[in-house]
């Protein structure tokens, strides 16, 4: 038998018994950007491919919500921080080798890229809106010359954020459930479900729902497989990854993750989908918003599962 | 130059002498410690075998705390010292989470606070608070490229290992055994 114990006592606020020093903020703020992210990535796509009218919520309506997540999530962050007047140093310099810095240096891009995608399409919202002023006019007249342009940025940018959200965790080997490249794929996937879920919710538009209960059902798919892909890779690995998976296997996180996000939030709303799709008719509201219920889960439980992982000594 | 610092497990008696000189010579705030000793009992009785470690940020060579940090804080300094300047620290704990060894801890002040080596110190020609009151003299501190410090000396001696190489992190404390 090994024993060890800290004979000084140790006992640092945020750090011991185990790490703790990400809190909900995090968390939110991780399903709110690959939220945000997966409703532009999804709006971006139908309007390069020209399906702007087939998939009017998709590319007009659901991204006015992008900015309002991506503010919320950015006041999320902003709460987290310990030194908050010196945010700013985010934005002295780019460190490659940080997910964060590239995370913070894509919320500079993408945010703004929201509000203009917003601007564009405010017709749609208010139908009288005028800008009042000529030079916005003209501006917004150079900004529709532009739109496909426009529109690879917000595609590429979102996809970005929404593995970065994924990145961010998997850069730490200090937390062995956090260390594996999965994770970037798993919260994209995760994030453009979650919004293609918000366009169900807000589409009046029948052939639209149905493509998007069909798009969330492949990507439910697609996260089902990286999730056992993922455990898979777990248990294949060093001692340190399989205690980390044994935690969802028999620990303490075995209930809340496979109930709230495997089955409450894939499995279930998967099979309401289907048989919405087969015509049979299901409360739309039911499976997206589990979707999105799922979505959340699983950055809150892989935030905190995730700092209770740690290497053996 | 490359500084790093060797513990010896077999002198060590685990009175935490390090850990306060330590609090008083950095200013540490109360309930929070810089270094810190670990009593590790192995065996079944009375076969048991007593180890004891005094821990701290390891400097690393490949330290996962400068790579994850967004601002450029956390840096490496002379001598490979992995230090954090207050002024650029934004305080989101990146670095916290990507230590395998839960050196730093998050200072009420804001910043992320941590083991310098007594850098002040070693700029003025004096060893480290830790070292200087260590009643067993179990710790040696030096330049590992000068062959004739009291550290290259003592690991060319005797038996020594650092605490997780497999996390990739190329530790500077090495714990002779």
């Amino acid at each position: 038998m090994k024993e060890e114990i800290f004979v000084s006592g140790r006992m640092n606020q945020l750090v011991d018994p185990h790490l703790h020093i990400w809190h909900w903020q995090i968390s939110l703020y991780l399903f709110l950007g690959g939220m945000a992210a997966g409703i532009l990535a999804i709006a971006a796509l139908y309007y390069i491919r020209g399906r702007e009218k087939d998939y009017r919520t998709a590319v007009r309506i659901t991204p006015f919500l992008a900015p309002l997540l991506l503010i919320l999530g950015l006041v999320a962050l902003f709460i987290d921080l310990r030194h908050k007047l010196y945010f700013w140093q985010l934005y002295t310099n780019i460190k490659l080798q940080s997910p964060m810095s590239w995370g913070a240096w894509t919320l500079m891009v993408i945010t703004p890229v929201s509000f203009i995608w917003c601007a564009l399409h405010i017709r749609d919202i208010f139908p009288k809106w005028d800008w009042k002023f000529k030079w916005l006019n003209d501006l917004e007249y150079f900004l529709n010359l532009h739109k496909k342009t426009l529109a690879w940025i917000m595609l590429i940018y979102a996809i970005i954020l929404g593995i970065y959200t994924g990145i961010l965790l998997s850069a730490f080997n200090a937390r062995p459930l956090w260390n594996t490249s999965i994770l970037g794929p798993l919260f994209l996937t995760s994030g453009l479900s979650a919004g293609a879920a918000v366009t169900l919710i807000l589409s009046e538009n029948k052939a639209e729902r149905r493509q998007f209960a069909r798009i969330d059902l492949v990507l439910i798919g697609i996260e089902l497989f990286l999730i056992i892909h993922m455990f898979m890779g777990f248990l294949a690995s060093t001692q340190v990854q399989i205690e980390a998976a044994k935690m969802f296997l028999g620990g303490e996180y075995t209930v809340s993750f496979w109930i709230f996000v495997v089955i409450l939030g894939m499995l279930f709303p998967a099979i309401l989908e289907i048989l919405e799709l087969s015509k049979y008719h299901i409360p739309v509201l039911i499976p997206a918003v589990l979707v999105i219920f799922g979505s959340l889960m699983l950055r809150f439980i892989v935030v905190y599962a995730g700092q209770m992982s740690r290497w053996l000594y | 130059m490359r500084y790093a610092m060797a513990v010896d497990t077999r002198k060590c008696v685990g009175c935490s002498d390090c850990v306060v000189a330590c609090q008083t010579e950095n200013n540490v705030p109360i309930g929070f410690c810089r270094d810190w000793v670990v009593e590790v009992m192995d065996g079944t009785y009375p076969q048991l075998e007593m180890e004891i470690r005094s821990e701290r940020c390891n400097h690393c060579a490949n330290s996962p705390c400068v790579r994850c940090c967004p601002t450029g804080a956390s840096r490496f300094t002379e001598g490979g010292i992995v230090v954090v300047q207050r002024s650029v620290c934004i305080g989101c704990g990146a670095c916290i989470a990507s230590c395998p060894y839960d050196a730093r801890y998050p200072h009420p002040d804001g910043y992320v606070d941590k083991c310098t080596f007594c850098i002040h110190r070693l700029r003025k020609g004096m060893s480290p608070a830790c070292v200087d009151v260590c009643p067993t003299k179990c710790l040696s501190f030096g330049d590992l490229d000068d062959f004739h410090s009291d550290i290259s000396d003592v690991l060319k001696r005797r038996k020594y290992k650092t605490l997780i190489p497999e996390a990739g992190t190329g530790p500077h404390i090495y714990y002779l055994i």
